[in-house]
């Protein structure tokens, strides 16, 4: 579903070039949850965002669900992320000016995928029925995750991308986003890669990875892992 | 709010003042905005203090508030008189007034006697006002003091001595001020010729003298004006002789204040008080900027306050730095727009000259030279503005909780209630103006309306368009996500770009309703003037001999069809001044002559010497109408008269009455009788008007019909030179407005756009909505601009130029103005939203990714 082969990136620094990424590969197979986690600043979100199509790497290559990312235009790019891709962000970024079905719907009606009674069906999984007219600044911040969550979920992607998803919630109610968030994407046969800084979330999948100084290195699990997925091939540097 | 102590109100300046390091645009949105505003209304006002420092020269200069001892209006008085009242004990000083054409322009003569003059008689020229002293007098410098000495102060030795024998003897001198002699193309020495031929006496510069006057020895003035062995009036020097108190009244003369300037003030005082108006809208405009500017910086900062209250900063403490921060801000803009002011006054002061000398005869100075109260009142009112500007962010600062809450602000529940506060305003705004004009009436009632009609208008702007997009936001879910959203996304926009909008809609409105009303002016203006000019030949001779001479000779010209001589006087009629024009009974009057309204028979009673045709503006002024009578004075006592008709006579700030020529003579025998209208086969003008103008000794004024036009054109368009240029220059303001607006919200543009691109909208596409949503605001405001506009022109139409002017004029509108306006409102935001569009089309993926982890 995902196949990520020697990234590189390399940000310009008042002192010296920083090495966001140095050789990055890993594979992650449909249906697959997997953990990305490191330190502030470790290159986390970078790597999410070249996933994500939403920034270049200077090298490697991105193949999402078959098709390679790397190269493409910035229009052919927005393409291929409308239709396979999910995105869920720490600040959620929901779209103020939209309501909660609005918000919601959002990204499956930008792919022309829209599906009234799957984004129904997931309105009540998220538990959000009756709040559809209401826009985010009039709903809970655990509201809004959800919100969020059934955004990235409601025009069936092949990869669902989380930068800590669960990061302004306390203990319980992240506990219950990503119970959300795993069956969700379970369901849909969707592959999962989220960033987060919790050991004790990142045990709640399939795998982890441990990305440090610019690379990237199959970590303990240190939990139920749900399937064992490929593994992550740390390199360069 | 009580004083802050120094620290902690230094420590929070310097905390704010980071923020505008950080946002130079926005910085300079703000100062610009208040510069801008400074500018358009201390320009304004450096001309209203100009022109009326010029009125109150000219009115010095005839000794403004001197009594005068005058013959019955448009009547002179003959030297005899003066001998008489000498030899009986009145101490009294001759004086001759009067206008000469001399190098294309007319100039007011003033003929004093320089001995026995009263102090305060021409005392700019003699001496720099006072009279009270002649030792800095009479240096032969600039100030071309002639001899130091009038009246009270005898002739000095020296250069002063022989100024005042230059004065007085043949050839004489004519004193006029620098920038008259300037604008003549004339140097000191040099010696002008009247019309007729007649030389003037050689000319000096004269600081002290009054715009467009030559003041000169009352001799050499008669001869001049061809008022040789006459006298204009009698200046009184010294108390009145009792034994022959009445010897005057039984001369047939009176006594009376000299009114020179106060006409001035008057006739002008509507004219100003447009121009005030103006620039009072201008400044508003400029406003908008700054307020948008503070408002916004005010909400970026409010985190930055929230911590300094929890770092221990008072809540007062916090205001007042805001408030010094404002002041500051208002300083430097403020120096800047007064410089920006005075470059503009002196850009449109030959317009506004040339207006004021066309509509009124009035002469100004060619050099501006505004005081310290002009200064002062400039920063006064950029304070003010700053303060206006900053007030909402003072008032919330010193309210906000210690604890005031992080999240970010409910824009929806903050824009439902902003709304009903503008709703509630424009109601209030709109009934607050009726009210007003209902009180008030005439002008300041009109301007009172306008006002209350203006500010309704951009008050209740912002929930139109957000009731327009939200039927839009509606319609716009059937075309699909993207179109859904930049409709839902402009709704959210709305209220940063509000102010802007209101100043685009404010000077869209101003510009319709100006612009419908000078054109609308313009086209019944031409068509006037095709009816009016009813003769191919128009001349003026130098004297009455001449007249009488080339009147002969013109009659004896077979091309010559009819000559029709014009007498004209001068008199005033309750307080105004009035010209009181007779025409012969001619079949050119009787089927040309346009008249707006008329009784049955009007022009046979006119021909009969019974009735009148008074100008509309007369006829406002002293609220004549259709049958009423009026009393004319007159040398031979009143005149009554029936007033039959009224008529149009745009252009022309003096009332006139139009009598029978024949019956004007029996009552006004020493009325000017130099103006005569020629009828001519066209085909024979150019060849009889060169004849003209070659006839007699001297070289009579003579224009045939097509230049006269033209000229009158040329006028017309220089008269309102000076209200296009403010509204253009509102106009640039309001798209600075909204340019400044667009740029400020531009990095708050890019957290909305950039969830979309993320979510796999091509960032073309969301350049292209972001680019639409502005254009369509723009137009969104021109269309609610129309019914402003037209509004704003009836205003005018129907009140302001009534009142103004004296002339109602018909109503016209021009779609194509609209249309035209409407592309160039579209036009403006199209460039400052694709300036604006730069920081998303042209930021790079990695920096809009950081948008995802940046706290918005």
């Amino acid at each position: 579903m995902l196949s990520v082969t020697d990234l590189r990136k390399t940000y310009p620094a008042p002192d010296r070039p920083v090495e966001a990424l140095r050789g990055a590969s890993l594979e992650i197979g449909a249906g697959e949850a997997v953990a990305l986690t490191g330190e502030s600043g470790s290159g986390k979100s970078t790597l999410l965002h070249i996933i994500a199509g939403l920034d270049e790497a200077d090298s490697g290559s991105v193949r999402v669900d078959g098709r390679e990312m790397s190269g493409l235009r910035d229009g052919a790019r927005a393409r291929l992320r409308r239709a396979r891709i999910g995105l869920v962000f720490q600040q959620l970024n929901l779209i103020p000016s939209l309501n909660v079905w609005d918000n919601l719907t959002f990204q499956a009606r930008l792919a022309g995928r829209e599906d009234r009674a799957f984004a129904r069906a997931l309105l009540g999984r998220l538990r959000l029925e009756g709040l559809e007219r209401r826009y985010p600044e009039e709903l809970s911040g655990g509201q809004q995750q959800r919100v969020a969550i059934g955004r990235a979920l409601a025009h069936r992607p092949a990869l669902v991308l989380a930068d800590e998803p669960t990061g302004s919630l306390d203990e319980a109610a992240a506990d219950r986003a990503l119970d959300l968030l795993l069956e969700l994407t379970r369901d849909a046969g969707a592959a999962l890669l989220m960033a987060t800084h919790s050991l004790r979330l990142a045990a709640r999948l399939d795998r982890r990875l441990h990305l440090s100084g610019g690379v990237l290195r199959e970590a303990a699990c240190g939990g139920a892992g749900r399937a064992a997925g490929m593994s992550a091939a740390g390199g360069g540097g | 709010m009580s004083a802050p102590a120094l620290a902690p109100l230094l420590a929070a300046l310097g905390a704010l003042a980071s923020h505008w390091r950080r946002r130079p645009g926005q910085l300079a949105a703000l100062l610009g905005g208040l510069a801008a505003a400074t500018a358009l209304w201390s320009g304004i006002q450096a001309l209203n203090a100009h022109a009326r420092a010029s009125y109150d020269a000219a009115a010095r200069e005839l000794g403004g508030g001197a009594r005068l001892v005058a013959a019955a209006p448009g009547a002179t008085i003959d030297e005899g008189v003066f001998a008489a009242l000498r030899r009986a004990g009145w101490s009294v000083s001759p004086v001759v007034e009067g206008a000469v054409r001399a190098n294309g322009a007319t100039l007011r003569v003033i003929g004093i006697d320089p001995v026995s003059a009263p102090a305060g008689l021409a005392p700019g020229v003699f001496g720099g006002g006072s009279g009270d002293d002649g030792g800095d007098a009479g240096d032969g410098g600039d100030g071309g003091a002639p001899g130091g000495g009038h009246g009270s102060r005898a002739p000095g030795e020296g250069d002063a001595a022989r100024d005042l024998a230059a004065f007085i003897t043949p050839p004489g001198l004519a004193l006029a001020a620098p920038e008259t002699l300037a604008a003549l193309g004339l140097s000191p020495g040099a010696r002008p010729r009247a019309q007729g031929g007649r030389p003037l006496p050689p000319v000096r510069p004269a600081a002290g003298a009054p715009p467009g006057a030559l003041v000169m020895d009352v001799g050499m003035a008669q001869a001049a004006l061809g008022l040789e062995g006459r006298l204009s009036a009698l200046a009184l020097a010294g108390p009145v002789p009792p034994a022959a108190a009445d010897l005057p009244a039984r001369l047939g003369l009176s006594m009376r204040e000299a009114p020179a300037g106060a006409d001035l003030a008057r006739l002008t005082a509507s004219f100003h008080m447009n121009l005030d108006a103006f620039a009072l809208l201008a400044f508003l405009v400029g406003l908008f900027i700054a307020r948008a500017a503070a408002g916004l910086a005010f909400e970026q900062r409010r985190p930055l306050l929230r911590t300094m209250r929890a770092c221990g900063l008072a809540a007062s403490t916090a205001a007042w730095a805001l408030a010094i921060e404002a002041l500051g801000a208002a300083l430097v803009a403020g120096l800047a727009g007064l410089a920006g002011g005075r470059a503009l006054a002196r850009a449109l002061l030959p317009d506004l000259a040339e207006s004021l000398n066309a509509l009124y005869g009035a002469q100004l100075g060619a050099e501006l030279a505004p005081g310290p109260a002009w200064w002062a009142g400039g920063l006064a009112m950029s304070c003010a503005g700053a303060l206006a500007a900053a007030l909402g962010g003072v008032w919330s600062a010193a309210r906000m909780p210690a604890l005031d809450s992080a999240r970010p602000t409910a824009w929806r529940r903050a824009q439902r209630r902003r709304t009903r506060l503008q709703l509630a305003g424009a109601a209030g705004a709109g009934l607050a103006g009726a009210a007003a004009f209902g009180a008030l009436g005439g002008l300041a009632g009109g301007f009172a309306l306008l006002a209350g009609a203006m500010l309704s208008a951009a008050l209740a702007l912002p929930a139109a368009l957000d009731l327009a997009l939200a039927l839009a936001e509606r319609a716009a879910r059937r075309l699909g996500a993207l179109a859904h959203w930049a409709a839902a996304d402009a709704r959210q926009q709305l209220p940063g770009l509000a102010l802007a909008l209101m100043a685009l809609l404010l000077a869209l409105g101003a510009n319709i309703g100006v612009g419908a009303m000078t054109e609308g002016f313009r086209r019944t203006f031409e068509d006037w003037l095709e009816q009016r000019l009813t003769a191919e030949l128009y001349v003026r001779a130098g004297d009455p001999a001449e007249a009488d001479a080339l009147a002969a000779w013109l009659a004896a010209r077979p091309e010559a069809a009819a000559v029709l001589r014009e007498s004209e006087a001068r008199l005033r009629i309750g307080g105004w001044p009035v010209a009181l024009r007779g025409a012969p009974d001619h079949p050119t009057y009787r089927e040309r002559w346009p008249l707006l309204s008329a009784e049955p028979g009007a022009r046979d009673a006119i021909a009969a010497g019974r009735g009148a045709a008074a100008s509309e503006q007369l006829a406002r002024r002293l609220g004549l109408g259709l049958g009423d009578e009026l009393s004319v004075p007159t040398p031979r006592g009143p005149w009554r008269l029936r007033i039959v008709a009224l008529f149009a006579d745009y252009g022309a700030a003096e009332g006139k009455l139009r009598v029978n020529d024949a019956a004007m003579a029996a009552h006004f025998p020493a009325a000017d009788r130099t103006r005569m209208a020629v009828r001519a086969d066209p085909a024979a003008v150019p060849a009889l008007a060169a004849a003209v103008a070659a006839h007699g000794p001297g070289a009579p004024q003579v224009i045939d019909r097509a230049a006269l036009k033209a000229r009158s054109l040329r006028i017309f368009e220089r008269t309102f030179a000076v209200t296009a240029a403010l509204n253009a220059l509102t106009f640039a303001v309001a798209g600075a407005a909204l340019f400044a607006a667009l740029a400020t919200l531009a990095r708050a543009r890019l957290a909305q756009s950039a969830p979309v691109w993320a979510m796999g909208a091509p960032r073309r596409a969301l350049v292209r909505l972001d680019l639409a949503k502005t254009v369509a605001l723009a137009l969104g405001t021109s269309a609610l601009a129309v019914p402003l506009g037209v509004a704003t022109t009836w205003i005018l139409v129907a009140v302001v130029n009534v009142e103004a002017f004296g002339w109602r004029l018909p109503m016209h509108v021009f779609p194509g103005q609209w249309l035209r306006l409407a592309a160039l409102a579209g036009l403006t935001a199209a460039a400052a939203s694709l300036a604006a569009s730069r920081a998303l089309s042209r930021t790079p993926p990695a920096t809009l990714a950081k948008v995802f982890a940046d706290e918005r």
